[in-house]
C-alpha cells in the first residue's frame, strides 16, 4: 500500500468512526442513563438517511434538509420517550428488546409504505462535491472530511455540554445514581427526554450526513445498529469517552479488514469486541 | 396434575391427526411450527429458566442447518443417524465457545454480546464461499433413516417427516422437562432468581451457565437440522438476528419459563404471520404493533390470560 492509498485509507477510518461515533454516543447515553436497550436506535440513523432523501429532494439542498431534518428528529425523540420509552424504565431488558423490537418492524415497514423499497442517491452539496488530489491518480473527497470535521465539532460539543453545563452536571449525575438525583429535587423526567431527544437526533444526523456517501437504502440501520453494540460493549456502557475512542477503533479496524483481508472483513470487527471481552468484560472505559 | 397430562395428551393427538386431513398445505405449515417450537423451548432454557437473555440465538440453529447441508453428498441422501448428532454436536460445540465470552457479561451487555457473536457467525457464512456465501446452499436430498439395511422410516414421505417432527418436539419437551427437574435445573433456576446467593451456596454458576447454553444452543441445533431437511434449502438469513429476535418473540409471546407456553408462542407466531401476509403485503407493521401492544398492555404473555382472567372473575378478592 503506498502512501497515497493509506492516507486515504485512513482518512476513510477517521471518518466512518466519528460518524458512528454520533451513532453509539446517544446509544450508550441512553443506556447508561435510563437503563434501556434500544434496538430500534439504528432506525433513528435510517430515518435520519431517508429525511435526508425527502427533504433534500423537497428543498433542493441538503443544507435545509438539515435545518428541518433535525428538529424533526428532537421532536420525534421526545414524542417517542413520552409516548412508549418512559413506560418501559421499570420493566425488565427483556420487554424493551421486544418493544424496540417491534418498533424496528414498524418503522421499516412504514418506510416501505411511504417511500418505498427502492435504493435511492442523495446529492452531495455543491459547494463541497470537489475532491483534492493527492497523487496522479487517487484524490480524496472534500465531503468526507466535511462529514470528519463535523462530527469532530459535535464531539467537542458534547463532551463540553456534559462536562461543563448544569444540564450535563444532571445528566451524569443520573448516570450515577437516578434515585439520589430525584431525591435531590431534579426532574428526572426531563432530563431522560432531553437525553434521549438528543440520543435520537444525533443518530439521525449520522444518517443525514451519511446519505450522500452511502446511498440510502432499506434496511440499513440494523448494520449500523450491530456495530454500535459493539462499540458500546468495548466503550464501556455510559462511557461517551469510551464510545469516542471504541468507533475510532472500530472504524481502523473495519475499513483497514476490507481493504487487507475482504473475506473476512465482515468478521474482523467482532473479533476485536471478542478480545476486548476476554481482557475487560465491561469495556475498556468502565470504572469499577 | 392429571388433569393437565390428559390436556397434553389430547393436544399431541390432535397433532398427530393433522396428517390424516390431507390438506397438504396445512400439514407442512404445521411442520414448520412444530420445528419453531422446538427452537422456541430451547431459547426458554436459557431465558426463561436460567434469566439469560440471548438474542443471537439463531447462530446454533444456522450452524445446525449449515452442517447437515455442508455434510450431504450432492446426489446421494447422507445418514440421519450421522448428520443428525454431528449438526447438534457443532451446534452445542458453537455456544460451548461463544458461551466462554458472552457469559463474562450480564444483562444489557449479554444481550448485545450474544447479538454481536451470532452476527460474527452469520458473516462467517454469508462472507466466505463456504456454504454458498449469501446464496446459501441447497440440501438436495433428505437425509435417510436407513441403517444396516433397514428402513424404519422415510424422511422423504412428508407423513413420515411430519411424525418425525413431532415425535423430537415430545422427546425435546420431555427432556428438557427432566433436565429442569434434576438437580442441575433447580439450580439453574435458582440462578434466575439470585445468582449472587447461588454463589455463595458454593455453586460456580459460570459452569451451570455455560452447560445451559451449551445445551441450548444444541436444542437449536435439533430445530435447524429439522428446518434444512423440511425446506432443503439454507441461507445465512437462518442465522440472521431477525431469526433470533421473532423467537425471542414466541418465547415472550407464550410466556417465559413454561415449555407449553413456548410451542403456544410458536403456533401464534406463525398464525399472525400467516394471517397478516394474507391480508397485506406490509404485515411486518401489523406485526410491530402487535408486539408494542402486547409489551404495553399484556406483561406476562399469553400464557398469563387465564390467571388474568381469573382474578378479573374473581373481582376484588383477588386483591386482599
Amino acid at each position: 500500500m503506498d502512501f497515497a492509498s493509506f492516507l486515504i485509507q485512513t482518512l476513510n477510518s477517521l471518518q466512518y468512526g466519528l460518524l458512528l461515533f454520533l451513532v453509539a454516543s446517544g446509544l450508550t447515553l441512553v443506556f447508561g442513563i435510563m437503563g434501556i436497550i434500544n434496538l430500534a436506535h439504528g432506525s433513528f440513523y435510517m430515518i435520519g438517511a431517508y429525511l435526508a432523501f425527502v427533504l433534500t429532494s423537497a428543498t433542493g439542498s441538503l443544507f435545509a434538509a438539515l435545518a428541518l431534518g433535525i428538529p424533526l428528529a428532537l421532536a420525534f425523540g421526545a414524542l417517542l420517550e413520552w409516548a412508549l420509552f418512559s413506560h418501559l424504565y421499570k420493566r425488565d431488558h427483556l420487554e424493551q428488546v421486544l418493544l424496540t423490537y417491534g418498533l424496528i418492524l414498524i418503522f421499516e415497514e412504514l418506510r416501505s409504505l411511504l417511500v418505498g423499497d427502492d435504493v435511492h442517491g442523495v446529492d452531495i452539496p455543491a459547494i463541497f462535491s470537489a475532491s483534492i488530489p493527492l497523487s496522479d491518480v487517487l484524490s480524496y473527497p472534500v465531503y468526507r472530511l466535511v462529514i470528519s470535521v463535523v462530527c469532530i465539532v459535535l464531539a467537542v460539543a458534547l463532551y463540553f455540554v456534559i462536562q461543563r453545563t448544569r444540564l450535563g452536571m444532571m445528566i451524569r449525575a443520573g448516570n450515577h445514581d437516578r434515585v439520589m438525583v430525584e431525591a435531590l429535587g431534579i426532574n428526572i423526567n426531563m432530563i431522560y427526554r432531553v437525553v434521549f431527544a438528543l440520543g435520537v437526533a444525533l443518530a439521525a444526523l449520522a444518517g443525514m450526513l451519511a446519505a450522500p456517501i452511502s446511498s440510502v437504502f432499506p434496511n440499513m440501520g440494523s448494520h449500523v445498529l450491530i456495530i454500535s453494540f459493539v462499540i458500546v460493549v468495548i466503550g464501556g456502557i455510559g462511557s461517551v469517552w469510551g464510545a469516542l475512542v471504541a468507533a475510532l477503533i472500530i472504524g481502523f479496524v473495519d475499513t483497514f479488514g476490507k481493504v487487507l483481508i475482504p473475506e473476512l472483513s465482515g468478521m474482523v470487527v467482532y473479533v476485536v469486541m471478542a478480545v476486548v471481552l476476554l481482557w475487560r468484560p465491561e469495556g475498556i472505559f468502565k470504572k469499577g | 396434575m392429571r388433569y393437565d397430562l390428559v390436556l397434553k395428551l389430547a393436544a399431541v393427538g390432535g397433532l398427530a391427526l393433522v396428517p390424516l386431513s390431507g390438506a397438504d398445505f396445512y400439514t407442512e405449515l404445521i411442520a414448520k411450527t412444530l420445528v419453531l417450537a422446538i427452537f422456541a423451548m430451547s431459547l426458554d432454557l436459557l431465558v426463561g429458566y436460567t434469566g439469560l437473555v440471548s438474542l443471537g440465538h439463531a447462530a446454533y440453529f444456522g450452524i445446525a442447518a449449515y452442517t447437515v447441508a455442508l455434510m450431504s453428498p450432492k446426489y446421494e441422501a447422507a445418514s440421519l443417524w450421522l448428520t443428525m448428532p454431528a449438526a447438534v454436536g457443532a451446534a452445542a460445540l458453537a455456544a460451548l465457545v461463544i458461551g466462554v465470552f458472552v457469559l463474562r457479561t450480564k444483562g444489557i451487555y449479554f444481550i448485545m454480546v450474544t447479538l454481536a457473536f451470532a452476527q460474527m457467525a452469520f458473516y462467517a457464512f454469508h462472507d466466505t464461499p463456504l456454504g454458498g456465501g449469501s446464496d446459501g446452499i441447497y440440501v438436495n436430498m433428505k437425509p435417510t433413516a436407513e441403517i444396516a439395511g433397514f428402513m424404519p422410516f422415510d424422511l422423504d414421505n412428508p407423513t413420515h417427516l411430519y411424525y418425525f417432527i413431532l415425535a423430537m418436539l415430545v422427546l425435546v419437551y420431555l427432556f428438557v422437562g427432566r433436565v429442569l427437574q434434576s438437580p442441575f435445573g433447580r439450580v439453574l433456576v435458582g440462578i434466575k432468581s439470585n445468582e449472587h446467593r447461588m454463589q455463595s451456596l458454593g455453586y460456580v454458576t459460570f459452569r451451570y451457565k455455560l452447560a445451559a447454553f451449551a445445551l441450548a444452543g444444541g436444542l437449536g441445533g435439533i430445530a435447524g437440522y429439522l428446518y434444512a431437511v423440511v425446506f432443503g434449502f439454507v441461507t445465512p438469513e437462518l442465522l440472521s438476528w431477525h431469526q433470533s429476535g421473532n423467537v425471542l418473540l414466541m418465547v415472550i409471546l407464550g410466556g417465559m419459563g413454561n415449555l407449553v407456553g413456548a410451542i403456544a408462542g410458536a403456533f401464534a407466531f406463525v398464525a399472525m404471520q400467516e394471517v397478516f401476509s394474507a391480508w397485506t403485503k406490509h404485515w411486518q407493521l401489523a406485526m410491530g404493533l402487535v408486539i408494542v401492544a402486547a409489551v404495553l398492555f399484556l406483561p406476562g404473555g399469553l400464557s398469563a390470560i387465564p390467571a388474568r382472567i381469573k382474578r378479573a372473575l374473581q373481582g376484588g378478592s383477588a386483591n386482599d
